[in-house]
């Protein structure tokens, strides 16, 4: 058993609308000291067996057909220790 | 990382004039260059070479197609109703009581396959921008869509993703969906086409202009910051090397936010309130370079630019990059120094991001400079309506002849016209497209009083505005095309994409007025694509002239291709008419029991591109209906007349699929069933055949006679077919179709595919 984590966030150089609507809108609750938000997505994907390459390689395949859109997002696939 | 190149100011480039210039990566022919060289009298700067790459590749300049796209003005018809014409952002029409209507359809068609949901998306804003340009407040969309087979996998990719970007910026914006097509063939699959059209109200007396006059006033780009949009092939040009390929990375996509672009809108709206604005632009395909350069053109000829003033989203951006960004949601105004502090106190109002980065000058020349170094010194209109136009060879396909002899005469008709009729209203392109109107907002704002499934969409003229009084005034729309037809015969594909935009505009009792249209073709260095390019066009020219209406925008996209296989030519055709009370509009479809069904127009044995020959036979070759534009004309007056005396209890275009689709199409718009006779000696042809200038209609018996006499007088063929009533479909001797099984099959066949 294994916890792998996909995480998923749009390129650096595609727009994040969502990110700088948070970032607007901290000042306004009176947060202060922030430049800029991104937001992303996190995956938590359960393995029946342990997460070994041949687990990783299906989960980054995973990743690539239906987590993350390739053409305007990245992600990062890590083990949860 | 890369290094980012010198500065290539004008006095380097005077200083260098043998360095490599990467003009053939950015899409330039030899030749283009050296007259860029020629115009400047030296080599251009990179900045430069970045402005006139974009302002003369095909999409802005229209260099393949201007040639052609002239009979649209030479052939123009006169129109007491048109106010602005082709060449500016969208076309304006008076549509009376000091209303007018601007609308524009434009495609995008290569971002909806790279990224089909922001593709479809920034499609929808870019021409909600044009429209907003013009001086009006946007209040419809509808999008023209084609897709590859139903059943091809990319489809499935390409097609919820178009769908729920449409949806998701349209809904938004809290703009209604008002009709539009969605089309299936292979053809497409690759190059699907997206198409947007929308349409604004204004009054006649605030039309704005794209246009900088005045030396000394102040040009402002506001809205959405900067960032590395749609750059692609720029990046050439900000990298240190032409080699360099990390620079290669810069994305091509662009990504939308429609909450900016609202925001933008009642922004826009209050500065023309307060009159504030002298000249405005928005920023599209080449963004900066493309608003400076036109704007400049159009005004006294001059302007001064500080590049570096332009506020970035990444402040890595080098000039070059800046000046091709297409960064979605921003506009450039001109402003007299008088009154910048409104404007610019409207935009902070609105949390609209605004930055003067220039000034209006007489100077002839468009100068920009970077941190005080002078990067650009063009003469605007060079780059803007100056560039390159090509007379590019075109002849017939070597096919055509074989495809036009191959005639569906000889296919096998079907003996069980009760099961084609199902087979043809299951199939996706006669299929109800519930499952996509669905997804779009087809009531906000409360205007709307037809919406699809209805041929056209039709529009109540409500808005507060100052000086506007009450009126009665709707507007309708329609998106017509079809490939198969321009396939056939672009010549006449072209005239009857137009003939039934026309024909369901009028059917709704809507007068037409004028004409947009999205020429969708293959590659225009294809001596045979061009052919069909300019039938098309001139096909499409001699019909506006012919019906009256005048083309009054549009847009062209080439490259429809993948390789060497182009998509069926489509000439997409917008029309807009007015009606003059909209509770006089009519509904398309059966309204109640016991009206008399009346088909007007000729029936001939017309299969050639039809529905039956492609779902029944794969088929695809003789040649499309007759176009009759007098009968057309003729029919649009019969039906504008009928329904302004309010004889008319429904009515329906006869199109795809003939009578026994637009029979079925009628019973289930209200689930009122018909029992009808048919009249021709073949009952295949007169329910199957697609002959053009029909439409079927309903009317209380008492009025049939009337009806009668007004066809009689306008030479519209009138035949009585029989009575609306009942729940089931009946052709007599023929078939019986009990509504729910017609709906069945009508309404499950998209949602079965795409679920």
């Amino acid at each position: 058993m294994a916890r792998v984590i996909v995480d998923v966030m749009l390129k650096p150089e595609i727009l994040d609308a969502q990110g700088q609507a948070i970032a607007r809108a901290l000042p306004r609750l009176g947060f202060s000291g922030v430049s800029a938000v991104r937001q992303g997505k996190r995956f938590e994907v359960e393995l029946e067996g342990p997460a070994d390459e041949a687990a990783l390689s299906d989960v980054r395949k995973m990743a690539e057909t239906l987590l993350a859109n390739t053409v305007i997002e990245d992600f990062t696939v890590t083990v949860e220790a | 990382m890369t290094q980012p190149s010198a500065l290539d100011s004008v006095k380097r480039a005077a200083d260098t004039p043998d360095e490599r210039q990467p003009y053939a990566e950015l899409g330039m022919k030899r030749e283009e260059y050296d007259r860029v060289r020629d115009i400047l009298g030296r080599r251009p700067t990179s900045s430069e070479l970045a402005i006139y790459s974009v302002m003369w590749s095909e999409h802005c300049s229209y260099k393949s197609s201007k040639v052609h796209l002239r009979q649209f003005g030479t052939k123009a018809p006169q129109s007491e109703a048109l106010l602005v014409g082709m060449g500016e952002n969208a076309g304006v029409v008076d549509i009376g009581d000091g209303w007018a209507a601007t609308f524009k359809i434009e495609s995008h068609n290569h971002p909806s396959y790279v990224e089909p949901h922001q593709g479809a998306a920034t499609g929808v804003g870019g021409i909600v921008r044009d429209i907003m340009s013009m001086g009006a407040r946007p209040i419809a969309v509808m999008d023209a869509l084609r897709f590859g087979g139903a059943d091809q996998s990319d489809t499935r990719r390409v097609l919820p993703g178009v769908v729920e970007g449409i949806s998701h910026y349209g809904n938004c914006l809290g703009l209604p969906n008002i009709g539009g097509e969605v089309v299936f063939d292979p053809c497409y699959i690759g190059n699907p086409l997206v198409n947007a059209l929308c349409v604004g109200l204004l009054r006649k007396d605030q039309i704005k202009l794209a246009t900088a006059p005045g030396p000394g006033n102040k040009v402002v780009l506001f809205g959405a910051l900067t960032g590395p949009d749609g750059i692609g092939g720029a990046s050439v040009l900000a990298s240190a090397t032409f080699e360099d390929e990390s620079q290669a990375k810069r994305p091509s996509v662009q990504v939308g936010d429609p909450f900016m672009e609202k925001l933008l809108i009642e922004c826009c709206l209050e500065l023309y309130q307060a009159d504030v604005v002298v000249g405005i632009q928005d920023l599209g395909a080449a963004g900066v370079s493309c608003a400076t350069t036109e704007l400049a053109a159009k005004g006294t000829g001059g302007m001064d630019v500080q590049l570096d003033l332009v506020p970035l989203r990444d402040p890595s951006l080098r000039p070059e990059e800046i000046l091709m960004s297409e960064s979605q949601e921003r506009m450039m105004a001109v402003v007299t120094p008088d009154d910048i502090d409104a404007f610019m106190a409207i935009c902070a109002k609105w949390d609209i991001p605004a930055t003067v980065i220039g000034e209006v000058t007489d100077s002839g020349r468009l100068v920009m400079t970077w941190h005080g170094e002078t990067i650009v010194d063009i003469p605007p209109g060079t780059a803007a309506d100056e560039g390159p136009v090509y007379e590019r060879p075109f002849h017939e396909p070597d096919g055509q002849a074989a495809l036009n002899a191959a005639t569906p005469a000889d296919l096998p008709r079907p003996e069980d016209l009760r099961a084609t009729l199902l087979q043809l209203l299951g199939s996706p392109n006669l299929a109800s497209k519930e499952w996509v109107t669905s997804q779009y907002d087809r009531y906000v704002r409360g205007n709307t009083v037809l919406a699809q499934p209805a041929d056209a969409g039709v529009l109540r003229i409500s808005e507060a505005m100052p000086g506007a009084e009450e009126t009665t005034r709707g507007i309708a729309l329609a998106t017509d095309g079809n490939g198969r037809y321009a396939r056939l015969d672009p010549y006449a594909g072209a005239q009857l994409a137009l003939a039934e935009a026309y024909r369901n505009v009028a059917v709704t009792g809507a007068t037409p007025l004028a004409v947009t249209n999205c020429l969708n073709f293959g590659s225009p260095e294809d001596p045979e694509v061009m052919w069909q390019f300019a039938e098309a066009v001139r096909g499409l020219a001699d019909a506006c002239k012919t019906l009256g209406v005048p083309v009054t925008g549009g847009n062209v996209s080439f490259y429809n291709q993948t390789g060497s296989a182009a998509i069926h030519p489509t000439p997409v055709v917008g029309v807009l008419g007015v009606i003059d009370d909209v509770a006089g509009r009519v509904r398309s479809g059966f309204t109640g029991e016991g009206d008399k069904v009346v088909l007007l127009g000729e029936t001939r044995e017309e299969f050639g591109g039809s529905e039956w020959a492609h779902v029944a036979h794969g088929h695809l070759g003789g040649l499309p209906p007759e176009v009759d534009l007098e009968a057309e004309r003729a029919l649009a007056r019969v039906l504008v007349e009928a329904a302004a005396r309010g004889l008319l209890t429904g009515s329906h275009d006869l199109s795809d699929g003939g009578l026994a689709i637009a029979l079925a199409e009628a019973c289930l718009a209200q689930g009122v069933g018909c029992s009808v006779a048919l009249t021709g000696e073949d009952a295949f042809t007169d329910l199957f055949s697609e002959s053009a200038a029909r439409a079927l209609v309903t009317v209380r018996p008492e009025s049939f006679d009337a009806l009668a006499e007004l066809c009689a007088t306008h030479e519209v063929p009138c035949y009585g077919l029989g009575t609306t009533g009942g729940t089931a479909l009946t052709v007599e001797g023929v078939l019986e179709i009990p509504l729910p099984e017609l709906r069945e099959v009508h309404t499950g066949a998209l949602p079965a595919i795409f679920g």
